[in-house]
């Protein structure tokens, strides 16, 4: 009896852990960046576009950041770029951040959370990928040390297409 | 070891899978991980100073006839 | 040596010996593979020192935390604490002589994140040369709904032993006795089980309840502390006779706290937590406390506690004769009393500078003013200018200071 409570139990937490491949086009934005421009999606239309969705006050996005960067400064020539979108109403903590840590990837603002709604963000972070024809190719919520390799494979195989 | 009664199995069989469902048919959550800045912040945390706060609640222990129900955990700021 | 209840309290939290019902939910936690993930505590160091201050006693020392991450999944914590208690309190007074004793605590824990689910474990150990007591613990939380929700259920498991000091009065030294209860020498074992659940209910407002069970059994009065009883003629009108407890207890507390977020920056919480026990004990204690950042370094605090407590059943402070019931117990923290506990502090926000490995740094004062009024507890030392029985009611007023420093890395 109890290994029936168990099994329907585990089985039942086990199905959503499955969850996080993402299809179909992905939504289109324009958002203000750092720097005063605007920045839509649409731009990097051919290219692999990652977007990570992070906020100041979150431990995983600040441990993430860094690895951002790295994997940005070393596949950007070859048609990949990456957006930081930050979900803060107010944007200082995540300047004051930014002076402290800076990274070269642009950051978009998102401060009525239109895009963290239109994509559905479930998780901080969230790391969606887009491949050069637009579709969502990845979703990939949280972040523990590792994922890292998760997004690498993911870029390189996208890159090729 | 006690052999359950069957009314307090039923009702941890019942417990258990609402758990489980928790994952999956969960109601929408309603505070957007994006919305819980404000639980990140350490004014609202409910123990901010464990040294301190375990201190005096040993103060009152010692004094006093009740304790217990003290501990507070969680409070996600929707993180990971 | 006079030994009060706050010279020797054991710090319960949990331990193993697991339920059917525990070790299924542990199953079913482990097996579980998600794809979201918790987070564990941060990295800290604290270093307290704290004072109290009241009542004719007098207690301070050390508090000590280092809590760090091992690995990704594993934070270690250890805690050292002392309380260097010297005490002439009106319980001392009564019955035995001033004393100083120092009381040392020993903790270690361990939580470990696996996906949502923590798991956390340790052990406490208290000695003071008349009370030794080992607690151990065990808990799993566990996040759900989004992570609106936070579930945890806990366990622990306490042992204690108890001894009486006495002076020699040949050699004026001290003596640690053991105490002969039920024909074996003197322990208490403790099991607590409990039910915790935060809950985020709005952008600004989150929940928590609390439920906790606790049974005691064995040896649980206080050897030092006496009942009186009416013996007019003799002496000051009353005799001092032995304690006589029930040697077991069933306890039930729950409480609810709700904190919310100001939209200026600021906190304000609300508590309440309901006792009630098989000795006949029903408390309420009310809570309110409100934290305010000021500028970019200060963060200032108060609160106010207000604490009642109805008298355990066999509790009595003057009993009508000798042996009067099967249960008796004079002991001022199972009386009738109320109290108002009136706190502020200020933390002081800083970085180390040329130091990088410590990422925020703070130094905190607190200070809190504690009253309790005794509604049938009396001052026995004034039996000859009142008579006994008719002596006024107690009253305490004590002052507890704390100064520490936090560094997180």
């Amino acid at each position: 009896m109890k290994n029936r409570i168990a099994a329907i139990a585990a089985l039942a937490i086990a199905v959503p852990a499955l969850a996080g491949s993402a299809s179909g086009p992905a939504p289109q934005f324009t958002l203000s960046a750092r720097g005063g421009r605007d920045v839509s999606l649409a731009q990097y239309h051919g290219q692999v576009v990652m977007i990570n969705f992070w906020a100041s006050w979150c431990g995983p996005c600040r441990q993430e950041m860094p690895l951002l960067e790295s994997i940005y400064k070393k596949y950007n020539k070859l048609g990949f770029t990456l957006l930081g979108v930050n979900v803060e109403p107010d944007s200082q903590a995540a300047d004051d951040w930014l002076k402290a840590t800076p990274v070269s990837f642009p950051i978009l603002y998102d401060k009525e959370s239109k895009v963290s709604k239109l994509y559905d963000v479930a998780g901080m972070p969230s790391t969606v990928i887009i491949d050069r024809r637009g579709k969502l190719r990845m979703l990939h919520r949280g972040y523990k040390p590792g994922d890292e390799n998760e997004y690498l494979d993911s870029i390189r195989s996208l890159i090729r297409e | 070891m006690r052999v359950a009664p069957v009314k307090l199995m039923r009702a941890v069989t019942a417990a258990l899978l609402l758990a489980a469902l928790a994952g999956c048919a969960a109601p929408t959550p309603w505070v957007k991980p994006y919305e819980r800045e404000h639980f990140a912040d350490p004014i609202m945390s409910f123990n901010r100073d464990p040294v301190s706060s375990t201190y005096l609640q040993h103060v009152f222990e010692t004094r006093e006839g009740a304790h217990g129900a003290t501990g507070s955990v969680g409070g996600g700021c929707g993180c990971n | 040596m006079q030994l009060t209840r706050e010279a020797r309290c054991a710090h319960t939290r949990g331990a193993a010996g697991l339920s059917p019902f525990t070790r299924t939910l542990l199953t079913l936690c482990l097996i579980a593979a998600p794809a979201l993930a918790g987070v564990l505590p941060e990295d800290r160091a604290d270093v307290l020192w704290h004072s109290y201050n009241g009542g004719d006693i007098t207690i301070q020392g050390p508090s000590v935390l280092v809590r760090k991450k091992v690995s990704d999944n594993l934070s270690l914590s250890a805690n050292y604490y002392e309380d260097m208690i010297s005490s002439a309190s009106i319980d001392v007074k009564l019955s035995a002589s001033p004393y100083h004793e120092t009381r040392k605590q020993e903790s270690v824990g361990a939580d470990y994140l696996h996906g949502k689910s923590t798991y956390s474990a340790g052990f406490i150990t208290s000695k003071e040369p008349d009370y030794k007591a080992n607690t151990s613990y065990f808990s799993v939380s566990q996040d759900m709904f989004g992570d609106l929700t936070t579930l945890t259920l806990g366990y622990r498991r306490g042992w204690d032993r108890i001894y009486e000091d006495r002076k020699d009065s040949q050699t004026q030294q001290i003596v640690t006795d053991t105490i002969f209860y039920n024909g074996r020498p003197a322990t208490a074992d403790h099991r607590g089980y409990s039910l915790s659940l935060t809950q985020i209910l709005t952008r600004n407002a989150i929940l928590g309840f609390n439920y906790e069970l606790l049974t005691d059994q064995g040896y649980l009065a206080n050897p030092y502390r006496k009942i009186r009883y009416l013996s007019p003629g003799q002496g000051a009108g009353f005799t001092l006779a032995d304690q006589v407890y029930p040697n077991t207890r069933t306890s039930n507390a729950a409480s609810v706290q709700l904190k919310y977020y100001l939209p200026y920056r600021a906190a304000l919480t609300g508590q309440y937590r309901f006792f009630h026990d098989t000795w006949g004990i029903l408390a309420h204690t009310v809570e309110l406390d409100y934290t305010h950042p000021a500028g970019k370094h200060w963060i200032l605090e108060s609160s106010l506690r207000y604490y009642t407590q109805k008298h355990a059943d066999f509790y009595s402070d003057l009993f009508p004769r000798a042996d009067y019931q099967n249960f008796m117990a004079r002991d001022r923290e199972l009386a009738a009393f109320h109290s108002y506990t009136l706190g502020a502090g200020a933390s002081y926000q800083f970085m180390v500078p040329g130091v990088h490995w410590i990422s925020k740094s703070s130094a905190n004062l607190r200070v809190d003013h504690l009253l309790v009024d005794y509604s049938d507890f009396r001052n026995a030392l004034l039996a000859g200018t009142y008579g006994a029985g008719n002596e006024p009611l107690y009253r305490l007023n004590a002052n507890i200071f704390q100064v520490f420093v936090s560094i997180w890395f």
